[in-house]
């Protein structure tokens, strides 16, 4: 097998970035100080869009970033401002007992995942060869195949713009 | 690069989100969760999408989904501010007037 065929470079960066993901993940759903879940949160939000990039969706990668790691941490940030949130470590963020339950869940729920997934895929390789999704592609395939949807979704915005004005307003 | 390595990380992520949004109480925790189940789906799409070539529509739902994901964050905050304002609280187990 030639090196080329293994992609040495592109599966040690995976690596990094998926451990990376990882224990950004189980810092956000471990961690007593709020901020600290939502500065984690931003690191598997940065390398869920590294991940992209290596599966050559770049313009997804960029939207991920902008929308994520530019509005939605923010929006969270001011959510963890405005309930003062205690700035530190706060022991009642969990409920009681909750591991129990959750940990079973979460472990059963993966091994039934991984055992379809191997079984399912074995070792398919994705195709290096394949180039890049274009930009200009993936725009003509949103305004005339998927423009209905497209349609739907700015309505959604346009909803959830007003609701949440409606709803985060005093008067 | 096999396919799996891809999946299996969406599988993992998920599942780490789901343990988040059982074990968690405050409100806003439970939110940030939920982001982690909506990314790793949206990393599973873009591996089909690369496993058969040619098209876009994966990145097109991922797209779709990012952008739901950004309403459903701006309600939910907006609800969970509601809440806070009106029970100086955002335990979710506080929140039992539903309970039969």
């Amino acid at each position: 097998m030639l090196a080329s065929d293994i992609q040495v470079a592109q599966n040690i960066g995976f690596g990094i970035i998926a451990t990376i993901m990882v224990l950004g993940a189980v810092n956000v759903v471990r961690s007593s100080n709020v901020v600290h879940a939502a500065l984690s949160l931003i690191a598997v939000m940065a390398g869920a869009a590294a991940q992209y990039l290596l599966l050559a969706a770049e313009f997804v990668a960029v939207t991920q970033v902008l929308v994520y790691i530019g509005a939605v941490m923010v929006l969270f940030l001011f959510g963890v401002m405005l309930t003062r949130a205690k700035l530190g470590k706060d022991v009642d963020l969990n409920n009681k007992g909750g591991a129990l339950i959750g940990v079973p869940v979460a472990l059963l729920l993966l091994g039934v995942m991984s055992y379809v997934l191997i079984k399912g895929f074995e070792d398919t390789k994705l195709d290096p060869n394949l180039p890049q999704t274009s930009t200009a592609a993936l725009s003509d395939t949103i305004f005339s195949v998927y423009a209905l949807p497209f349609w739907a979704l700015s309505f959604v915005l346009l909803a959830a713009v007003i609701g949440a004005i409606v709803l985060a307003r005093k008067d | 690069m096999l396919i799996n390595q891809f999946l299996i990380l969406g599988a993992v992520l998920f599942c780490i989100g789901v343990y988040g949004v059982i074990v968690r109480k405050n409100a806003v925790l439970v939110l940030m969760s939920i982001e982690l189940i909506l990314n790793s789906v949206n990393i599973n799409l873009l591996a089909f999408d690369r496993l058969w070539g040619g098209q876009v529509d994966g990145n097109v739902f991922a797209l779709y989904i990012i952008a739901v994901a950004a309403a459903e964050v701006g309600v939910g905050l907006a609800m969970v501010l509601l809440i806070f304002r009106n029970r100086k609280t955002i335990a979710l187990d506080d929140l039992s007037e539903m309970k039969g």
